[in-house]
């Protein structure tokens, strides 16, 4: 794997020594995902595009490492700042373990800015959610409770059991729990975001559980594999998956009835407001401080908490009324 | 052979006791119908267990073999939605598979480059190949048609048919390797390969074909896994040739080439299996199933090497008295 990473950083670099001869005025904006190849990431890439056209003089490096580790980012962030670009947007694997080299980067006069997956506060200088955090955690449980007047048992199947976004949002589901009476969470399992692990754990709670009544998989690649997995297993109808998808990789679950509804924000729009903010720092038009509003274009502006954190909008649900519209965008 | 025997019965023995201390915690799983699942889950990773015992006989290693799986699934789901009849869908990903491994092997014998760093190598460059098919996008259920879901999972006596695949297997090279002169030239290449060369085998066209196998298994899985889970992209699989050199190895395949059957094969990747569905069933912290997974096969490793030492060490000291 680490040779394929090599590889693509070599690619990166060569890509954008060529492009800085062509174009030296430009500001680099670097949009760092988890992995590359995942379909939310790449549409968010769409948006930086956009906005990149919209602003004129930027040029987007979409990079990121081959699978979702922590150790691959930082190997890719280290020749970004070989490339001095202007300015990182990253979307954290670690907390943690990202800080040193984005530190690193600061030193060096790059804007930082974390957007999806968060960084620790001294590791960026804002953090664009998605979403509130409380919005989307109440979202999930929301999704399944709305198909269980009766109640029942509930899961979770979330990404790996350190990723940064799924964690806050489980908590902030745990949280609201309350709300919804006869919503009894039984578990929480960790796919890792590998189709074939987030299948058998899927399986796993359907064989521990009987009396299950949905599956609540807050990320894209779990919902996918856990609706599979009841599909196969004849219990659409009696289990509803629900959770954070793509309606593009979604609309066959939905048709089939065994996911009746999702929900997610849009990535692309997630992907523009990024590069927005990270140009309106680098070009000094806003300062990241708590209180501070930052403008995303045509997102309107981010208003920066105590934390530095913004939220950019409220997460949209998709059903069979809507996906057919919404699966070929993203 | 009687050794060999005994660690494979030791084994199965072990293997059971396994799914009787998972039964004492979770009745449910040994019902007849979840076993018929564990061992229709573990089959992608036996098929391509058996392609990579043959590699490690004959003293090569292919990690090739999880890219080569997501790169002929992907293949197979391109041509599903360009609308290519399944059969052809089928034979094709066997041939590409086959090819795939042909690459190996080739570099292997005609290049004389040590077949770890080739299939390294080659492991990265069929992943890039499949990133620079689609761009990085995924293949999802609804772009598939139903019939190219449907084989795998399409069941008979109570087995899906992957299952069904992974018994023909078997069976298939239980036979070429027992029975047949390309099969017994697979050990002998591992065995002595000197000797292998006097007996009048060419040992690189040997490893050819090993390579060869190994890498029409994997076309067939990359089929069988995509089908399976309904979603085909860049990291189908990753990591999981790691999974099936761990098999081979629990299984007792001798990793100096030579020695091993097809029977340990199989049951070290039941072995692995029965872990990978166990432990999401008896609720174990996801912190420990890695571990847990480690530890069984740095244990049948130290098994291993146990049994195989004091035969040396014995005709060492006849000898030095």
């Amino acid at each position: 794997m680490s040779i394929w990473k090599k590889a693509l950083a070599t690619a990166a670099v060569a890509t954008a020594l060529m492009t800085t001869t062509a174009a030296a005025e430009n500001v680099k904006i670097a949009l760092v995902v988890k992995a590359l190849g995942i379909g939310f990431f790449e549409a968010a890439a769409k948006g930086a595009e956009e906005a990149a056209k919209e602003l004129g003089d930027v040029e987007i490096i979409y990079t990121g490492p081959t699978d979702t580790t922590a150790e691959g980012q930082i190997e890719v962030i280290n020749s970004l700042i070989a490339q001095g670009v202007n300015a990182i947007a990253v979307s954290a694997n670690d907390k943690d373990a990202l800080v040193p080299t984005l530190q690193k980067a600061m030193e060096r006069g790059i804007t930082v800015i974390s957007w999806d997956s968060g960084v620790a506060a001294e590791g960026r200088m804002m953090h664009l959610n998605p979403s509130s955090n409380a919005l989307i955690g109440n979202t999930i449980i929301k999704l399944a409770a709305d198909h269980l007047p009766e109640g029942g048992d509930v899961a979770i199947l979330s990404a790996s059991a350190t990723a940064t976004n799924q964690n806050i949002w489980i908590e902030e589901a745990k949280k609201v729990l309350p709300n919804y009476p006869g919503i009894n969470l039984v578990a929480t399992v960790y796919g890792d975001d590998l189709a074939d692990k987030s299948y058998r754990e899927a399986q796993g709670l359907m064989a521990t559980y009987p009396n299950l009544k949905a599956i609540i998989a807050p990320t894209t690649v779990g919902i996918l594999a856990a609706s599979q997995a009841v599909t196969d297993a004849g219990k659409i109808g009696e289990i509803n998956v629900t959770g954070l998808g793509l309606p593009s990789e979604m609309a066959g679950a939905v048709a089939s009835g065994a996911t009746k509804s999702f929900a997610i924000w849009n990535p692309i729009d997630l992907g523009y407001a990024a590069t927005m903010i990270s140009y309106n720092l680098v070009k000094g038009n806003a300062k990241a401080e708590p209180g501070a509003e930052i403008g995303m274009g045509r997102m309107g502006a981010a208003k920066l908490d105590d934390g530095n954190e913004a939220a950019m909008s409220d997460p949209f649900t998709y059903d069979s009324s809507n996906i057919d519209q919404f699966k070929s965008i993203f | 052979m009687k050794l060999l025997r005994q660690r494979e019965t030791l084994l199965a023995l072990v293997i059971l006791a396994s799914i009787a201390v998972i039964a004492t915690r979770f009745p449910a799983f040994v019902t007849p119908h979840n076993l018929a699942n564990v061992f229709n889950d573990t089959s992608p990773l036996i098929l391509l267990a058996i392609g990579q015992m043959i590699v490690i006989l004959t003293k090569c290693i292919d990690l090739s073999v999880a890219a080569n799986l997501a790169l002929t699934g992907m293949v197979a789901a391109l041509m599903n939605g360009a609308g290519v009849p399944l059969p052809l869908i089928l034979l094709t990903v066997v041939a590409l598979g086959a090819v795939l491994g042909a690459v190996n092997g080739l570099l292997v014998w005609k290049v004389g480059i040590p077949s770890i760093v080739v299939t390294l190598g080659t492991m990265t460059i069929y992943r890039g190949v499949i990133f620079l098919m689609t761009d990085g996008k995924w293949v999802n259920a609804h772009e598939m048609t139903d019939a190219f879901k449907a084989l795998p999972r399409h069941v008979i006596l109570g087995l899906p048919v992957m299952g069904w695949v992974a018994i023909a297997m078997i069976l298939i090279f239980a036979v070429v390797l027992t029975r047949t002169a390309l099969g017994r030239a697979f050990y002998a290449v591992g065995g002595n390969p000197h000797a292998a060369v006097y007996a009048g085998i060419d040992v690189g066209r040997t490893q050819f074909w090993a390579f060869v196998i190994s890498g029409a298994l994997a076309g067939l899985t990359g089929y069988l896994w995509v089908a399976r889970y309904a979603v085909a992209y860049v990291d189908v699989a990753g990591g999981f040739e790691l999974d099936v050199v761990a098999a081979c190895v629990i299984g007792g395949i001798a990793i100096a080439g030579g020695a091993g059957s097809i029977w340990g094969a199989l049951l070290g990747a039941l072995f692995l299996g029965v872990i990978k569905n166990a432990l999401p069933v008896v609720g174990i912290s996801p912190f420990w199933q890695m571990a847990i997974s480690g530890t069984a096969i740095v244990l049948a490793v130290a098994f291993n090497a146990a049994q195989s030492r004091p035969k040396g060490r014995i005709i060492l000291r006849e000898a030095s008295q």
